[in-house]
């Protein structure tokens, strides 16, 4: 149980970090109140379901970027999803980069775009690292037959 | 109440009353996977019963197919195959049903476009529980009104019956047209009506009537042919002569109708929603329909007669496609015209009294005798994000131009002001709508084109359902008439006056008057923005004999406007595509 223990304080500073930091806020803990027993996956489904179609707009993004005349409305269109999607798993500074983001596709600033694409793409992947290796642990901690502290 | 009435369509009548919300079936749409996860997890949470579509198409479809299997709806504002507006708009005139806005955007703007398009409730991403709890209201509040109506409607007999809905939207605003269908609606107590009502009551629902295309265009040129203030649901039906149709349904059908010519006139001018919300008490009755006395631009000017044909003509041609511009515009100027009696602007003018449209929201502190006036861009901005739909729909802005340039050449001169110096806003046509706002930031067109906005002697009234509505008044024996371009039009007064918006508007206004001697006019269409933090200016200059200048600073920082120097009348008439901005200002009698 030293192990159980010992991984579930490591949860809890990890996770306490991440909010501190700004990478999650409270609507992550709302997708935690929503995981239950009849639906004992869900952060993970949720989370999987974020990661896969971040991926596809990140590329629909840069190519829609990259276009001889680029389209300032359609690349709005896309970081505005991107904006509603991450605040909604709680990925903050993901969001606030959107948010930043979206003011350069109004004044049609195509190098503003293109940098905060690239600081978009940068906090997501940090953000998908970081809640890869918290629900790595929290598996770990089920597995090793404890529970997952809640998050207050 | 609600509660214990049966309503098949709701499956909490299989529960204990106890757990009214629960079993509440809820369609939610939105494109995004992660959030159609989460909200229908929410949901489901909240006991309701949850499904999804990716898209609104299908979401319609199944709308289509399953009228009565639905007891809200949820849906996204942002999605690729249709405006979510749009779909809140094809669900009321279809179905009916409660529409849910929802979106990471939180741009007043949008908000305030998704209430005028009749959206119960605008909820910003990202989805808290506490947010979804609570919708079960919206379902019974909109059965509440339809029971409410199917009172009046029957006096007295069951409430079972059709279903009407009286949106309360109506009633703010509606104007003299909206209380005489009521009135016909509370009068009628004819047997064959009850008869048709008792023969329907076997079902708890009646089923919906399927407003296809062809029965809204024959419904549409019933109403055009008597008129749309004599459009009463009894002549619309013997017009229609549609067997099976009854007059609930038409009458229905005609609200919803009004609502959406309202909202989309308030579009076109580029103004949101002028008649809800407006505040303050210093400022006068905003809603056009309220029947100010003023005087209608058609009674001063050619213009609006020759706009409202032009649009007739755009507008007749795309009978489904739009309701507004041509109805409306009809109606805008028929309440206006009873109203006004020359010897009441008169007496304005001389009293010196300043009225003030406000839009809605806006609230200022002004000094007597003062005016300020409008802000308007700010709140048109949710016209901005209006779809390309509206856009399509509207004239091109080379035409209202040529339409203003045409006034202008004939109206020039003659700014002489019994009073003092008047001053005179220069009205920029904007024909711009939706997320073309920033296009409207053009330079001037060459001062021969600038026309003056003063209306004739006494009180013109604009009414515009634009962002900005004011009054000018001049103090000018001419009738002029026109134009109008909104955004906006300071009011000069004395001092400074100072506005503070309370409208959604990020965008401020600062006028600032500014006596010039100078000949040009310039017409200098300011942009919109709806980004909080863009700044735009836009400069209004005046042209008159009088060579008083007034000068139009907007920002976009703050939510103040200042009005300063004298004050000038303006009247501004509504078209299509214009934002219609009138301007009501005190002129400065005394000079400054």
């Amino acid at each position: 149980m030293e192990i159980v223990g010992q991984l579930q304080k490591q949860y809890v500073d990890f996770i306490t970090s991440l909010f501190r930091e700004a990478y999650l806020d409270d609507q992550y803990v709302q997708l935690q109140k929503l995981q239950d027993d009849s639906n004992p996956e869900f952060v993970v489904e949720v989370v999987s379901i974020f990661f896969e179609d971040s991926e596809k707009l990140l590329n629909d993004l840069a190519s829609s970027l990259q276009q001889q005349v680029v389209d300032f409305k359609k690349v709005d269109g896309y970081v505005h999803q991107f904006k509603g999607s991450s605040s909604s798993v709680g990925a903050q500074r993901v969001k606030n980069a959107c948010v930043d983001f979206k003011n350069f596709c109004e004044e049609k600033n195509l190098d503003g775009c293109l940098r905060f694409l690239n600081l978009v793409k940068q906090e997501f992947y940090l953000v998908k690292n970081k809640l890869e290796t918290l629900l790595r642990l929290e598996q770990q901690i089920l597995q090793a037959g404890g529970m997952v502290p809640p998050l207050e | 109440m609600l509660v214990s009435r049966s309503n098949a369509s709701w499956k909490s009548e299989d529960r204990t009353s106890g757990q009214f919300p629960t079993g509440l079936r809820v369609l939610l749409v939105d494109d995004d996977n992660t959030c159609l996860k989460i909200v229908s997890s929410i949901l489901k949470k909240c006991g309701y019963e949850v499904t999804q579509k990716s898209d609104a198409e299908s979401a319609l479809d199944l709308l289509r197919k399953n009228k009565n299997g639905y007891d809200i709806v949820i849906s996204d504002v942002h999605m690729p195959d249709m405006d979510g507006f749009k779909l809140l708009e094809h669900i009321g005139l279809e179905m009916d049903l409660p529409v849910i806005m929802m979106s990471a955007d939180d741009s007043k703007d949008v908000v305030l476009k998704g209430v005028t398009h009749g959206a119960c409730d605008y909820l910003i991403k990202p989805i808290s529980i506490e947010a979804l709890k609570n919708i079960w209201q919206h379902v019974v509040r909109k059965k509440k009104q339809e029971l409410k109506e199917k009172d009046f409607e029957c006096s007295g007999i069951s409430e079972d019956g059709e279903q009407q809905q009286i949106s309360p939207e109506n009633f703010d605003y509606s104007s003299s047209v909206n209380e005489v269908n009521y009135k016909n609606l509370k009068k009628r107590k004819d047997e064959e009506d009850d008869e048709e009502e008792r023969d329907d009551t076997s079902a708890l629902k009646k089923p919906r009537v399927v407003w296809s295309n062809d029965l809204h265009q024959q419904f549409v040129n019933a109403v055009h042919q008597l008129g749309i203030e004599k459009a009463v649901p009894k002549k619309i039906l013997e017009l229609m002569n549609v067997p099976g149709l009854t007059r609930e349904k038409v009458a229905s059908h005609l609200q919803k109708f009004r609502l959406y010519l309202r909202k989309a006139s308030q579009h076109q001018s580029g103004r949101n929603n002028a008649f809800m919300g407006a505040p303050e008490a210093s400022f006068g009755p905003m809603s056009l329909m309220n029947g100010r006395n003023r005087q209608p631009l058609t009674a001063t000017g050619q213009i609006p007669s020759r706009s409202l044909a032009t649009f007739q003509a755009a507008a007749l041609s795309r009978p489904t496609a739009t309701y507004v511009p041509i109805v409306d515009q009809r109606n805008i100027f028929r309440f206006e015209t009873p109203k006004l009696t020359s010897e009441d602007d008169q007496q304005q003018l001389k009293n010196n009294v300043k009225q003030m449209n406000l839009f809605h929201g806006i609230s200022s502190s002004m000094k007597p005798k003062q005016f300020a006036t409008l802000h308007p861009f700010a709140q048109s901005s949710g016209d901005m994000n209006m779809e390309a739909d509206y856009s399509a729909q509207m004239d091109q802005p080379q035409q209202m131009t040529q339409i203003f340039n045409d006034i202008n050449g004939g109206n020039v001169s003659s700014f002489e002001s019994s009073v003092g110096q008047p001053n005179f806003i220069k009205v920029i046509p904007s024909g711009v709508h939706g997320p073309t706002y920033n296009s409207l930031y053009q330079p001037s067109t060459p001062p021969g084109n600038s026309f003056p906005l003063l209306s004739n002697s006494g009180m013109s009234t604009l009414t515009s359902k634009g962002m900005l509505q004011e009054e000018v008044n001049s103090e000018m024996q001419q009738s002029r008439g026109f134009v109008s371009n909104y955004d906006v039009l300071g009011g000069l007064g004395k001092n400074t006056v100072q506005m503070v918006n309370s409208s959604l508007a990020d965008n401020f206004l600062r006028i600032e008057g500014e006596r010039q001697p100078d000949t040009g006019v310039q017409n200098n269409p300011f942009p919109r923005q709806l980004s909080e933090e863009d700044l735009f200016t836009a400069f209004f200059k005046q042209n008159s004999q009088n060579q008083s200048k007034m000068t139009l600073t907007l920002t976009d920082t703050s939510r103040t406007i200042f009005l300063s120097n004298k004050a000038c009348m303006l009247q501004l008439s509504a078209f299509e595509n214009m934002y219609i901005v009138a301007v009501t200002a005190e002129i400065d009698l005394s000079g400054s």
